[in-house]
């Protein structure tokens, strides 16, 4: 078949094509919702959540895990373009890790030595890592599911910033339980998790997400 | 014009995919004769990219310059149409075309696509060598084919879907 009968057949399909960034939207917001309302409940919501809401640790926590999912987000949507780069959101990255690093930092003057163990293993290190991963995964299937219509430059990195953005989704519901607030849980336990996630998104993406 | 073609102008999508191609034909001539490697493979690349031009038309975003999003599609299905021709060991050195045609499509020419085409099933090979045809329609083809036009388009749109796949196979 010669190049202009084929142009003949494409001009033919006119099958509606709905924006790729609404595609992922509703992806995302399906995925969300799932973890929001059967993963959650499950595990409940932390009871004293009304009087942390105004702490400074439960703050930085949930500004942290917010910015990293909206940031991750952001940066997905464009590297899940054929033409797509990293652009300003780069600087996005910057002020997560300046930000994460002055919470370690406050608190590792607010606490005396002595309690750092404790802080940084907080009351279930295991438990809360498992569960970040659990919250992570409906945002995880729906993401990868929209990026099949995606056309990343390079199908890695696309799948390694949606694993931080599903990661970054699942915490940032997961706050919503997690009792540890200490900046050193957080730094430690969530970018563990978080970093899994986007690992198992680098897989995914290079066997998925080729087009 | 790109945005009254991609947002469903059946002509202006016609002189759209009829402007991108030339230029494609060009860059890829250019890009295989820099490497070294046989210049009958340009329209295979320039069909591909087409297809995939087609295809992934919904990352494009209006607000956005086509051109960078076109030439970033077509360094992709160079890459991978010289990674297909790596594992295929048939590169017949003598097929070297000494008098590159600028116009078109060699007519006569087998391309890749009719090797992908022959993989599709029946119908829907049916299906997309019968539109391929200058002036057919899809109501015609239906008639033919006994089928509604709302099946044809269908049938149409998994064709073009599965014949990605099959580059995409052939090209890991």
């Amino acid at each position: 078949m010669n190049t202009s009968g084929l142009i003949n057949v494409l001009v033919m399909d006119r099958a509606p094509s709905l924006s790729l960034r609404r595609t992922i939207a509703v992806a995302l917001a399906i995925g969300a919702v799932f973890t929001g309302l059967v993963f959650l409940p499950m595990v409940g919501i932390r009871p004293d959540i009304a009087q942390v809401a105004f702490t400074w640790r439960f703050i930085a926590k949930a500004v942290v895990v917010l910015m990293i999912a909206m940031s991750a987000i952001g940066l997905m949507l464009r590297l899940a373009r054929p033409d797509g780069e990293f652009g300003q959101l780069k600087w996005a990255l910057w002020l997560i890790l300046l930000v994460l690093t002055l919470a370690v930092g406050t608190e590792l003057i607010a606490v005396p030595p002595a309690q750092w163990e404790n802080r940084l293993f907080g009351i279930h290190w295991l438990f809360c890592l498992c569960l970040i991963l659990l919250f992570s995964l409906p945002p995880f299937v729906g993401l990868f599911v929209a990026l099949k219509r995606a056309a990343p430059r390079n199908e890695g990195l696309a799948g390694a910033i949606a694993g931080i953005a599903a990661g970054g989704i699942g915490a940032s519901i997961y706050v919503a339980h997690c009792p540890d607030d200490s900046p050193l849980f957080v730094a430690t336990w969530y970018s563990l998790a978080i970093a899994l996630v986007a690992l198992a998104g680098l897989f995914a993406g290079r066997r998925l997400l080729k087009w | 014009m790109m945005r009254a073609a991609m947002s469903g102008d059946a002509s202006a999508y016609r002189t759209f995919l009829e402007a991108v191609s030339p230029v494609l034909r060009a860059s890829a001539r250019r890009n295989l004769m820099r490497i070294g490697r046989p210049i009958s493979d340009v329209e295979d690349i320039v069909q591909e990219t087409l297809l995939a031009i087609h295809l992934k038309r919904h990352t494009w975003e209006s607000d956005r310059p086509i051109r960078p999003w076109i030439a970033a599609i077509a360094r992709n299905k160079l890459v991978d149409l010289l990674r297909r021709r790596g594992h295929h060991v048939e590169i017949p050195i003598e097929y070297i075309d000494d008098s590159p045609s600028d116009e078109g499509s060699d007519p006569l020419g087998r391309h890749e696509l009719d090797r992908m085409l022959e993989t599709l099933n029946e119908r829907q090979r049916d299906i997309v060598r019968s539109l391929s045809l200058n002036g057919a329609t899809v109501r015609e083809t239906a008639n033919r084919l006994s089928m509604s036009e709302g099946a044809v388009r269908v049938s149409l749109h998994r064709a073009l879907g599965a014949l990605a796949a099959l580059y995409r196979r052939d090209s890991k």
